[in-house]
């Protein structure tokens, strides 16, 4: 094992520029495969903040009593999909509209009777915010005699649908296009390393080392890359986020776990990398 | 030790690279292999050390064959060889004892054993001095010295030397040679495979000489033929 890591350390100093320039490589796809992991992390909490504002709005029959709306209130709020129901009285209702339309104050003083119905005001539980729970539980609350009219953002919830759908599948198809860019880059450097060290392996074998240990180093020298790149990727994806937070928006950044796989991944790429490279490219040496 | 059992080594393209080669080597035998380059002589020693397969026939070296071999036998089959070349092979970034006890790291040697048993090998072949020194710092001769060393130092049964006086001058290869006997003294049996017909002459080792891939020549057939025609 010791003779493994050496193997794999020396290989930095015997080619410097090349690793040098393997792991600039790989840290440079690690990078703008952690950007575009950044935008999905920031999207999907805007998404989510977007998400909670989802709502259902159940217009009241006017005259309603008091009474029968308190009884559908706890009805309501029994549904496993409902997180929350605010019940907004006819006055409340115009007061609310007085505070939102201002340029509308002299209609507003001119009303002789109140013509905004009393509602009911539904927020969804995370997990029930897609456009199918939202139908479900809209079709429901029309049951309810007292319902004059149930509104929600039918286009706005199914929008989001569409855009989560869309998020996911653009992020795993750039992801796969990265990490297969990086594991050919990988996969490049360490046949440049083996074919650099073809003396050494020819007479590692003449000596009778086995085909295990003499892959051994390669493996520790592509894991050793990639984590090395992915290291560097973050710290230049850290740089990235800065520079949007301070300048632009304020951002989110990956969290500690987050990071952590980040790492773990471009280690594991590495490997993966010069495991394929090794094998192929050893046998001809 | 070593036996070829009507062996024929095809080229690629077909031509033949030995043809019908069948002789056996004792223990603690020495023998040399003589002939023009191209005659057969390294091709030999490549199915010894299993660099390469027969295309037919059979190679059989310390209980490996040829006929059964398997890929993960081949380092075991090596570990009991010790072999050396005419351009020495020496790794360019490592002192002279670096590279001896590479040949014991690369095999999985305990550390503790490692230091004294390559300053053991160093010091038969006349190098304790220069341990340090690495290959660009030595004469030709004391390079191959180097390589005879790490070829030495996993006490092997059989060293094979292909043409390794090859790139030295008269007085480098007298002293090569002599190390080689010295070291068959000891009970190692040597192949050596050179065409320096002076070398070959010096000593009455066993000879094979080789010609277009064929033994032409055994010395041990001949002597053989004589004691029975003596009887």
């Amino acid at each position: 094992m010791r003779l493994t890591i050496r193997e794999a350390l020396l290989s930095f100093r015997r080619a410097p520029v090349l690793s040098a320039l393997a792991v600039t490589t790989i840290a440079f796809a690690l990078f703008v495969l952690g950007l575009f992991g950044l935008v999905v992390i920031n999207l999907r909490s805007t998404l989510a903040q977007i998400e909670e504002r989802v709502e259902i709005v159940v217009y009241l029959t006017r005259g309603t009593p008091v009474e029968v709306v308190t009884v559908a209130i706890g009805d309501i709020q029994a549904f496993p999909e409902v997180q929350s129901v605010n019940y907004v009285t006819e006055d409340q209702a115009l007061e609310r509209a007085r505070q939102e339309l201002v340029e509308f104050q002299g209609v507003f003083d001119d009303l002789t009777q109140n013509p905004l119905p009393a509602s009911l005001e539904i927020r969804m539980r995370q997990g029930y915010r897609d456009s199918r729970s939202v139908r479900d539980v809209a079709d429901r609350l029309r049951g309810f005699r007292f319902a004059e009219d149930v509104r929600f953002g039918r286009d706005w919830v199914e929008k989001l649908d569409r855009l989560r759908g869309i998020a996911g599948v653009v992020g795993l198809v750039i992801g796969l296009g990265f990490a297969a860019a990086s594991v050919m880059i990988i996969g490049t450097t360490i046949r440049m390393t083996v074919l650099s060290r073809a003396r050494e392996i020819h007479i590692m074998r003449l000596v009778g080392a086995t085909d295990g240990f003499i892959r051994r180093p390669f493996l520790l020298d592509g894991a050793m890359k990639g984590a090395l790149g992915g290291a560097f990727a973050i710290v230049l994806n850290y740089g990235a986020y800065l520079a949007v937070s301070r300048g632009l928006f304020e951002a989110a950044f990956f969290s500690v776990e987050q990071t952590t796989l980040f790492l773990l991944f471009g280690t594991v790429l590495g490997l993966a990398a010069s495991a394929f490279s090794v094998g192929r490219h050893l046998p001809q040496v | 030790m070593i036996r070829f059992n009507k062996v024929f080594k095809a080229f690629p393209k077909g031509s033949l690279a030995l043809k019908d080669v069948s002789f056996h080597l004792a223990k603690g035998e020495f023998l040399f292999l003589t002939g023009h380059s191209g005659a057969g002589k390294s091709t030999i020693l490549r199915l010894v050390y299993a660099d390469d397969l027969p295309t037919s026939g059979m190679v059989r070296v310390s209980g490996f064959s040829t006929s059964s071999l398997k890929r993960r036998d081949i380092p075991r089959l090596r570990r009991r060889l010790g072999i050396v070349f005419q351009d020495f092979r020496l790794l360019e970034d490592r002192t002279a004892e670096e590279n001896v006890a590479f040949a014991l790291e690369v095999t999985g040697t305990r550390k503790s054993v490692i230091a004294p048993k390559v300053m053991r090998v160093l010091t038969q072949v006349g190098l304790a001095a220069k341990a340090q020194a690495y290959p660009r710092e030595l004469s030709g001769g004391e390079q191959q010295r180097v390589a005879i060393a790490r070829a030495l130092v996993n006490d092997p049964l059989v060293l094979l030397a292909d043409e390794p006086t090859g790139n030295l001058d008269e007085r480098a290869t007298r002293g090569v040679f002599q190390l080689l006997r010295d070291i068959n003294a000891t009970g190692t049996a040597v192949v050596l495979a050179t065409h320096d017909l002076d070398l070959v002459r010096a000593a009455p080792y066993r000879t094979i000489e080789l010609q277009e891939g064929a033994v032409v020549y055994d010395s041990a057939e001949d002597e053989g033929a004589e004691e029975a025609v003596e009887s």
